[in-house]
């Protein structure tokens, strides 16, 4: 049982080099790439066709999700940005494609990429904290290219010492900026993790229940329709954890944007 | 847990896929919708418009109607005095000519009656002139002529 979880956490992985940094997420990759070609397939044909007549059913779909994100953005974002909204529709979309891949049964695709030859696989992209980390480090890295870009380098910098106690309380200041940065990143790839991984994991412990179950044993009869009932109620409740947390992700990186282009 | 690699190609390919939304998927759909509002709108402002401009025609007709009902009755007045007028005319004409036409005749009447009565006159008195003839001519007895020339007289006198 031990085993059959270990093995359900291990990536697939391709080494660079010597150093364990030198490893790639095959699978994590993979599935982001896959999630990201849906995406784009479905959003820059729709774009492409997209008529200010009457649209399609796609088209109202995707209309109905790009107005929804257009609003929260200008509610919270007061100024111009051609970045901001498309930004949060690719975060929102990309996170939730990535966290869907939790829907499908847990085993399906482990254990037909076994048969493949492919000995270890995770789908769930958003269940391995590169991704998530890798994610909330280019929002890190917008925010302080928006802050450069809204009050300039002087303005930029020169906020570090002296909000928010003026400029007596430099140190005080300086540290909890640093804090403040550093636990935006932190906190957004940590929560979307968390909650995935904890997802995926209770999916693996609800598959446990009939490993190895054999028809001549009374507990599968007992264990089968719990771990049916089981299955059932964390899928349905699973259908709002990641459209919550494919939602949190966008509208803290909206909020932390907003924020950094505005003076304190 | 082990961090790697793997986060620098998650980031970049985040990175690419929200450059691609941004330059070839957002500007078109929210373009789209922005375009349709304003078609959406100004199609309310046009039917708006169109139906203001409804309002003042069927206002506009109604005067014309007005106008027109308002003739028509005066016409028509107009019209019945007129004829009231020549009918007055034509029966005081026709009396008239009633009472033009009955003196003639009453005139023509005396005249034919005088006419006739100076002619019998005259054949009474040659039958007078015969008789006498007749009397002197032959000399009858007297009774017997009285008897004649009573019926004469009578007839006369009738």
């Amino acid at each position: 049982m031990t085993d059959y979880i270990k093995h359900h956490l291990v990536h697939l992985q391709w080494k660079l080099g010597d150093h364990p940094f030198m490893t790639v997420h095959v699978d994590s990759v993979f599935f982001k790439f896959l999630a990201a070609l849906v995406f784009l397939f479905v959003f820059i044909r729709v774009a492409r066709k997209s008529t200010s007549g009457v649209p399609g059913k796609l088209q109202c779909a995707i209309e109905m999700i790009v107005e929804f994100v257009d609003g929260l953005v200008k509610e919270t974002f007061h100024g111009h940005s051609k970045l901001i909204a498309p930004l949060a529709i690719t975060i929102f979309g990309l996170v939730f494609l990535m966290n869907f891949m939790d829907m499908i049964p847990v085993d399906w695709l482990p254990a037909s990429a076994h048969a493949a030859g492919v000995e270890y696989l995770r789908v769930v992209p958003t269940a391995d904290l590169n991704t998530t980390i890798g994610m909330a480090l280019c929002v890190f890295l917008l925010i302080q290219y928006f802050g450069i870009k809204h009050k300039g380098v002087g303005g930029f910098f020169k906020e570090f010492v002296t909000a928010p106690f003026g400029p007596m309380g430099a140190p005080a200041n300086l540290l909890l900026r640093l804090i403040e940065e550093a636990v935006r990143p932190l906190s957004l790839s940590l929560r979307l993790f968390g909650n995935m991984y904890a997802g995926e994991l209770i999916f693996i412990l609800i598959a446990v229940m009939t490993l190895g179950a054999t028809l001549d044993a009374l507990s599968t009869y007992i264990m089968a329709p719990m771990q049916f009932i089981a299955g059932f109620v964390w899928t349905a409740f699973h259908i709002l954890v990641i459209t919550l947390q494919a939602f949190i992700f966008m509208m803290l990186t909206i909020v932390y944007l907003s924020m950094a282009a505005e003076h304190h | 847990m082990n961090i790697n690699v793997t986060l620098v190609i998650q980031g970049l390919a985040f990175f690419a896929v929200a450059w691609l939304v941004m330059k070839f998927g957002w500007p078109h759909i929210i373009g789209a919708i922005e375009e349709r509002q304003k078609k959406i709108g100004d199609g309310l402002a046009a039917a708006e418009e169109g139906k203001r401009a409804l309002a003042s025609a069927s206002s506009q007709q109604d005067q014309v109607l007005r106008e027109a009902r308002a003739e028509a009755s005066g016409i028509r007045d107009r019209a019945e005095k007129e004829y009231g007028q020549i009918v007055e005319k034509a029966k005081t004409d026709a009396i008239a000519e009633g009472n033009r036409q009955k003196a003639v005749a009453v005139a023509e009447i005396e005249t034919e009656a005088h006419r006739a009565r100076e002619a019998l006159r005259t054949q009474v008195a040659e039958l007078a002139v015969k008789g006498a003839e007749k009397l002197i001519r032959k000399e009858i007895d007297a009774a017997a002529h009285k008897a004649l020339l009573d019926d004469l007289i009578a007839e006369i006198a009738r």
